[in-house]
């Protein structure tokens, strides 16, 4: 298999394994606990903490372990909102969002009053600091924007973002799932209140994530409960967890320059080649501002759907669009955003690169698509009506 | 290379067992479910059945694990939404009464899936249903109850075309309902059991009036009801509310049996009268579909069982062409409620010779 959808998540790496066994095993103590067994598993959750506190310089008491990026992000919008309610009801976001920022803010509209922007981007997904600025209004009480977007790869002029939040004093909140460990977050520099992180993106474990809370930020819980994560995040620690996503993370950091430095080359080679040797296609997001391991394009006249569905027959494991409920493919909001029609939003194919991946399994991707577009052209009407009217 | 046929599975007993046969037969079986229905809330999930919800989904899913056949699911909301909820939509406006199972076969099952399936390699469809495509000696295709179903799984299928039924495979056509039921006890296939449903999937409710007026936004406006002469004798609640035939929920006090005898869409009107009023020896329908008889030519008559709507057990009739696009039938005897919208379906000999919608 040539498994080139990094970016839905990554494999697990072998030493976070390693570390995190004992704590499924012997080391059972619940880290609130007071005998000797509890304190093992109340040092690991420390050490953990401290290793993601050292990969975003921050300190460790700034650091919330959830159960992933989504609960990260429910937590910051749902609780900045709760806890600011009384200075103002407005949250300016982007068109482009995660679903579990974009879903937690049309709940909050709909269920508790809020209103939203949903700030538009341009061709390559960027969202404009001047045009967010215009739309503060004086009820404004949280601005979050994704660091760097899933789908299309696109990095956000964050330190610009943040600056404009600060000077307005609005609480600033980033999705950072993509990002963290991927490219390198300065959080002071940019401003930021809160960032969302999940273990599984950077070869850690699933079911764990972690919101930064900038010290002074005064948001209240989402998890009502024990008195775990100083009061903020009820529930026991997913102590196994915790100790993979220290692991991982501190490995991908150590990693990150090298292997950012592969990615962006085999990334680049992929786009080129593509480009170069199917017609009709387009990269999506900037193709400098853009993650090291993203890769997006929109092939016409194909439906991504079968695309996928061969290329998965193939061995090539890729993606497309957002996957909905069932495990089948909606035409991407984001795409939809960047002014994409339907029709090319569904030809569209996410390729996102990993530690492991090599130019080899880059070739032998490339020349699959490069048969497979073929052959479902050859089969499309529409293609068929194009190239008549091009002669 | 053996052949690829694409299954559409919904997880229950007839497709699960139609995918089994085929790969018992040697094909290159994929399984595929169709996600047609629009967005589900957290609440609908739950109660959401069908041949293509989400739970169609899991079920379908858990079924090709234990087959060991590859599974997808293919997105054909916009195909669903354009040929089926908004022509459904557009007949009741129009005063008709459609059947939507008829154009999602032909637009969505059939089509759609079939110009999927053969993108992505393979050579057939294969669907659940009892019933039996036979090549006739003229090199037609035709569809034909298979001989021990009790439901009549051919009437909603008339509209298929010779490409599509050619490119159809129909492997539990060949078997009875207890047999096949047996085989999936046999393999341990974890099937759902179902109940067999009759409603309309995306109108669960039976509620097709407050599905138009959610839809559109727009209430349905009050109208009057006439008799047959067109005095007015009472009020009703919006033309999408009624359909020919219909007896209940008229809300008039005429102190005999009436029955919704015709609905007028351009002045707003439902036309009420007695029974013998709902009884008609004349169909005509038009969007005519041939299927085991190649054409009638224009003037010309030939001898059919006809049915009027599913359900309908048939009833001899003769069928004239009487225009480019039109046929009308006529049943010796006379035939009940006679509903515009739904399908005229012609048999001979067993098979669906061809069919229209009813004017």
């Amino acid at each position: 298999m040539i498994y080139l959808d990094n970016a839905a998540t990554t494999k697990t790496a072998p030493e976070v394994v390693d570390a995190m066994i004992p704590y499924f095993g012997e080391l059972y103590g619940n880290p609130s606990s007071i005998y000797e067994i509890a304190g093992k598993s109340k040092e690991a959750v420390d050490k953990g903490r401290s290793q993601i506190a050292d990969v975003l310089g921050v300190s460790p008491e700034e650091i919330y372990f959830t159960a992933g990026g989504s609960e990260s992000d429910n937590w910051a919008i749902i609780a900045a909102f709760e806890s600011c309610k009384s200075r103002g009801n407005h949250i300016i976001t982007t068109k482009i969002e995660h679903h579990a920022v974009l879903h937690t803010c049309e709940y909050l509209e709909r269920e508790r009053g809020a209103k939203v922007t949903y700030l538009d981007v341009d061709e390559k997904g960027m969202v404009d600091p001047k045009e967010l600025e215009r739309a503060i209004t004086p009820e404004t009480i949280l601005i979050s924007v994704m660091y760097a977007n899933n789908e299309i790869g696109t990095i956000e002029p964050i330190q610009d973002i943040g600056k404009i939040a600060k000077e307005h004093e609005i609480l600033f909140h980033t999705d950072a799932v993509q990002a963290f460990c991927q490219v390198s977050i300065d959080v002071a520099a940019c401003n930021i209140d809160m960032l969302s992180s999940s273990g599984h993106k950077i070869n850690g474990p699933k079911g764990i994530g972690f919101l930064y809370i900038r010290r002074g930020v005064k948001i209240h819980s989402l998890i009502h409960g024990g008195a775990q994560e100083r009061k903020r995040r009820a529930g026991t620690e997913n102590v196994p967890a915790i100790v993979g996503y220290g692991v991982a993370a501190s490995r991908a950091w150590n990693s990150m320059e090298s292997r950012t430095k592969k990615e962006v080359q085999l990334r680049d080679y992929m786009i080129d080649r593509i480009l170069r040797e199917i017609p009709y296609c387009r990269l999506n997001g900037d193709r400098v501002r853009r993650l090291p391991n993203n890769v997006n394009i929109s092939f016409q006249f194909v439906e991504g759907e079968s695309l996928l569905i061969m290329l998965d027959m193939e061995g090539i494991a890729a993606s497309s669009g957002s996957a909905c409920t069932s495990g089948s493919l909606d035409p991407s909001h984001v795409l939809l955003a960047i002014g994409l029609t339907h029709e090319t939003a569904h030809g569209s194919l996410r390729m996102t690169l990993g530690e492991d991946t090599t130019k080899e399994d880059i070739d032998i991707t490339v020349e699959k698509i490069k048969a497979i577009v073929k052959r479902l052209r050859s089969m499309s009407p529409l293609y068929e009506d194009f190239m008549k009217k091009q002669h | 290379m053996s052949k690829k046929v694409v299954v559409g599975m919904s997880g229950g007993v007839d497709s699960s067992v139609a995918a089994y046969l085929l790969k018992e037969q040697g094909y290159d079986v994929i399984g595929v479910t169709m996600q047609i229905w629009q967005d589900e809330d957290e609440c609908s999930l739950e109660e959401n059945g069908g041949c293509c919800g989400l739970s169609a989904v899991e079920d379908a899913r858990k079924v090709a694990r234990v087959l060991d056949i590859p599974y997808y699911v293919m997105n054909f909301k916009e195909e669903f939404q354009r040929d089926v909820i908004e022509y459904f939509k557009y007949e009741y406006l129009h005063g008709r009464t459609p059947n939507p199972c008829i154009a999602c076969n032909r637009y969505v099952k059939w089509e759609a899936l079939l110009q999927r399936s053969l993108a992505i390699g393979a050579d057939y469809i294969a669907t659940g249903h009892y019933a039996q495509i036979a090549h006739l000696p003229g090199g037609r295709y035709a569809i034909q109850n298979s001989v021990t179903s009790a439901k009549d799984q051919t009437y909603a299928l008339y509209n298929l075309t010779q490409e599509q039924l050619a490119r159809t495979l129909m492997p539990v056509g060949a078997y009875h309902k207890d047999q096949i039921r047996e085989i999936a006890s046999q393999i341990r296939l974890p099937v759902a059991h179902k109940k067999d449903s009759q409603e309309i999937c995306f109108v669960p409710d039976h509620d097709y009036a407050s599905f138009i007026e959610n839809e559109t936004g727009k209430e349905m406006p009050e109208g009057n009801f006439v008799d047959t002469s067109g005095r007015v004798i009472g009020r009703h609640h919006g033309i999408t509310h009624y359909t020919v035939g219909q007896r209940r929920g008229l809300g008039i006090a005429a102190g005999k049996r009436i029955f919704v005898l015709e609905i007028r869409p351009e002045t707003n009107e439902v036309v009420i009268g007695d029974e013998s009023d709902v009884f008609s020896h004349t169909v005509r329908a038009d969007k005519l579909n041939f299927m085991g008889i190649e054409d009638l030519p224009i003037g010309k008559s030939m001898d059919f069982t006809g049915k009027i709507r599913y359900g309908h057990k048939g009833a001899s009739c003769t069928a004239k062409r009487t225009g480019e696009d039109e046929l009308t039938c006529y049943f010796p005897e006379s035939v009940r409620a006679v509903t515009p919208g739904q399908a005229l379906v012609l048999y001979k000999d067993g098979y669906v010779a061809a069919g229209g919608t009813i004017l």
